[in-house]
């Protein structure tokens, strides 16, 4: 009766807590939710965690129109950027951490100890030096001044060598090898394949990692048209004071540029779970 | 495409990677160095600048620098508060959802992880905002407490930080306690252990490696603070443009004085290299018992 007592007490305390941190979590999305929904007049007029007239379609609208659309322009920027960087960036970790278990080679622990020092180097202390090297060839403000550092994922290469030393096993690459497969296609027609859900993981951590960077664009960019989606909100929210009316596009905006990872994180849920559970199947 | 020789392979493996590994990280590093190395000397008040080898005296300067250092001090206060904070909260819901005490548990880890797919920058907005007595919905708290005064702006931060990634810590600590082996648990209930007890005495020191990598993490993460502080200087004139390492280094960049810049840069890689390096000796010579 006791041990049934305490069990109910215990579900209860644990429900409530579960319950109170959800609320912290979603308040705050739900806010901007709903005040993004809103006109200028009823913003600041009406309860701020209910609906009032619907606005959001007039509002989008005008996001979309201010400076000759240049809010779209930098959600299509933050994409490539990310997109992009993530993609080449994952194949080119996992295809150095594949390379780093699977193979003998004289000088492997020194390089791997070296990648695993560049895990601890914070992105923010390369991006001033970065910025030096870069306006020295001309080529700081472009594209690819902030694409070609993003590329670079040492934490992938970390986690794509242990991933790969647990899921790909030398008998298959010894058979991949007796069938008369080359190196390089036994990896992107099998190890590769195995390597999967992890793969996913590191791409996740590289997309968010490179959507978040702030400093490196804030550094090297200065025309407004290559900004990345955060730096372009953050330059409206400094211009807030002197025009006002920019507060209601930026929190219109901070709602746009979170619904891209969020659908990301629902699409890739399915994998990234069992990525990162890989060590728990027997 | 056959490659006879596995070198070929080997180097087409690694050359991508290594090579941009050198541009982008080694070669970036090493040229902050050379620069923190060099100063700006002028032939007279108006005469033409160039740059000459000054030794250490870039350094001398950084180790002058009071709002530097008080800056350094800020943000190691912070990571006292802040990283303990948010690692238990992370870890206290990791082992509820693993408690089998709740419904629901596809649910909540979704909703605890919403927040991180928030950009920094966007969610220092948000709740700058939120913090605003003017748009405040928390008009009641936000009436009697002023988030963005000088006493209070640094935990307002600390919030931040804590809201975006106590979901993304908790993920990590979560995935740690489902590699757990049921028959480790099989044993502690022949032993006659309560849920708690197995939680704090089976599920903690199992899951510890994990919860040291987040924290190293998080170390890293507290030490490079900067688009916090930044974004709430539009909200807030208790953020000075030296409220953070990060931030002096952007503000003495700006002036420009890149000499200087590049060595501050270069204390601040070496101490947070330092301190996660230190941390990690430390937990593995308590692990080792």
């Amino acid at each position: 009766m006791k041990g049934i007592r305490e069990s109910l007490f215990s579900r209860a305390g644990a429900t409530a807590v579960m319950l109170l941190c959800t609320l912290y979590f979603l308040v705050p999305i739900w806010w901007l939710l709903v005040g993004a929904s809103k006109s200028r007049s009823q913003f600041s007029s009406t309860e701020p965690l209910w609906f009032a007239d619907f606005h959001l379609g007039d509002n989008l609208s005008e996001l979309f129109a201010y400076r000759d659309g240049v809010f779209l322009r930098w959600m299509g920027n933050s994409i490539l950027y990310t997109g992009g960087a993530a993609l080449l960036g994952t194949i080119l970790a996992a295809m150095c951490g594949y390379a780093l278990a699977k193979y003998r080679f004289p000088g492997r622990e020194a390089l791997f100890n070296l990648v695993l020092g560049g895990v601890l180097v914070p992105a923010t202390a390369l991006a001033l030096p970065l910025f030096l090297i870069f306006s020295q060839l001309n080529a700081t403000n472009t594209f690819w001044s902030v694409f070609l550092p993003s590329l670079v994922n040492p934490f992938g290469v970390y986690l794509a060598r242990i991933y790969a030393t647990a899921s790909v096993p030398d008998e298959l690459l010894e058979a991949a090898r007796l069938d008369g497969s080359g190196e390089v296609r036994t990896f992107f027609t099998i190890s590769a394949k195995l390597m999967f859900p992890a793969l996913v993981t590191i791409f996740l951590f590289h997309f968010v990692a490179v959507w978040n960077n702030f400093l490196l664009p804030l550094i090297m960019l200065g025309n407004e048209r290559l900004f990345p989606v955060t730096l372009g909100l953050y330059s409206w929210n400094t211009q807030v004071n002197q025009i006002p009316e920019l507060r209601m596009l930026v929190i219109v905006g901070a709602l746009i540029s979170i619904l891209p990872l969020i659908v990301a994180f629902l699409f890739l849920q399915r994998f990234w779970r069992s990525g990162l559970g890989a060590g728990s199947v027997k | 495409m056959r490659s006879k020789s596995p070198v070929r392979a080997l180097l087409f493996f690694i050359l991508p990677f290594g090579l941009l590994f050198a541009a982008f990280y080694l070669l970036p590093i090493g040229y902050a160095i050379k620069q923190s190395l060099y100063k700006v000397q002028r032939t007279g008040t108006f005469g033409p600048a160039t740059e000459v080898f000054g030794g250490f005296e870039q350094y001398q300067r950084v180790f002058e620098n009071g709002p530097f250092w008080s800056s350094v001090g800020r943000v190691l206060l912070f990571g006292v508060v802040q990283v303990p904070v948010m690692l238990g909260l992370a870890l206290l819901l990791a082992l509820l959802l693993d408690s089998g005490l709740v419904k629901g548990r596809g649910f909540f880890r979704l909703a605890f992880f919403v927040p991180y797919a928030v950009p920094g920058v966007v969610a220092a907005i948000m709740w700058g905002f939120l913090y605003s007595p003017n748009l405040s919905p928390f008009t009641s708290l936000t009436s009697s407490v002023d988030f963005l005064s000088a006493d209070f702006v640094l935990w307002s931060m600390a919030n931040v930080v804590t809201w975006v990634y106590v979901g993304y810590n908790m993920l990590i600590i979560y995935s740690a306690l489902l590699a757990i082996p049921q028959e480790v648990y099989e044993a502690a209930k022949i032993d006659g252990a309560g849920p708690w007890r197995t939680a704090w005495s089976i599920k903690v020191p199992l899951v510890m490696p994990a919860i040291i990598l987040t924290t190293v993490f998080s170390i890293i993460g507290t030490l490079q603070l900067l688009a916090e502080p930044q974004v709430f200087r539009t909200f807030s004139s208790a953020v000075s443009s030296t409220y953070t390492p990060n931030l002096t280094v952007y503000s003495t960049s700006s002036i420009p004085n890149f000499n200087l810049a590049a060595a501050f840069s270069v204390v601040l890689a070496l101490a947070t290299c330092a301190l996660s390096f230190t941390f990690l000796k430390a937990t593995q010579r308590g692990g080792d018992k």
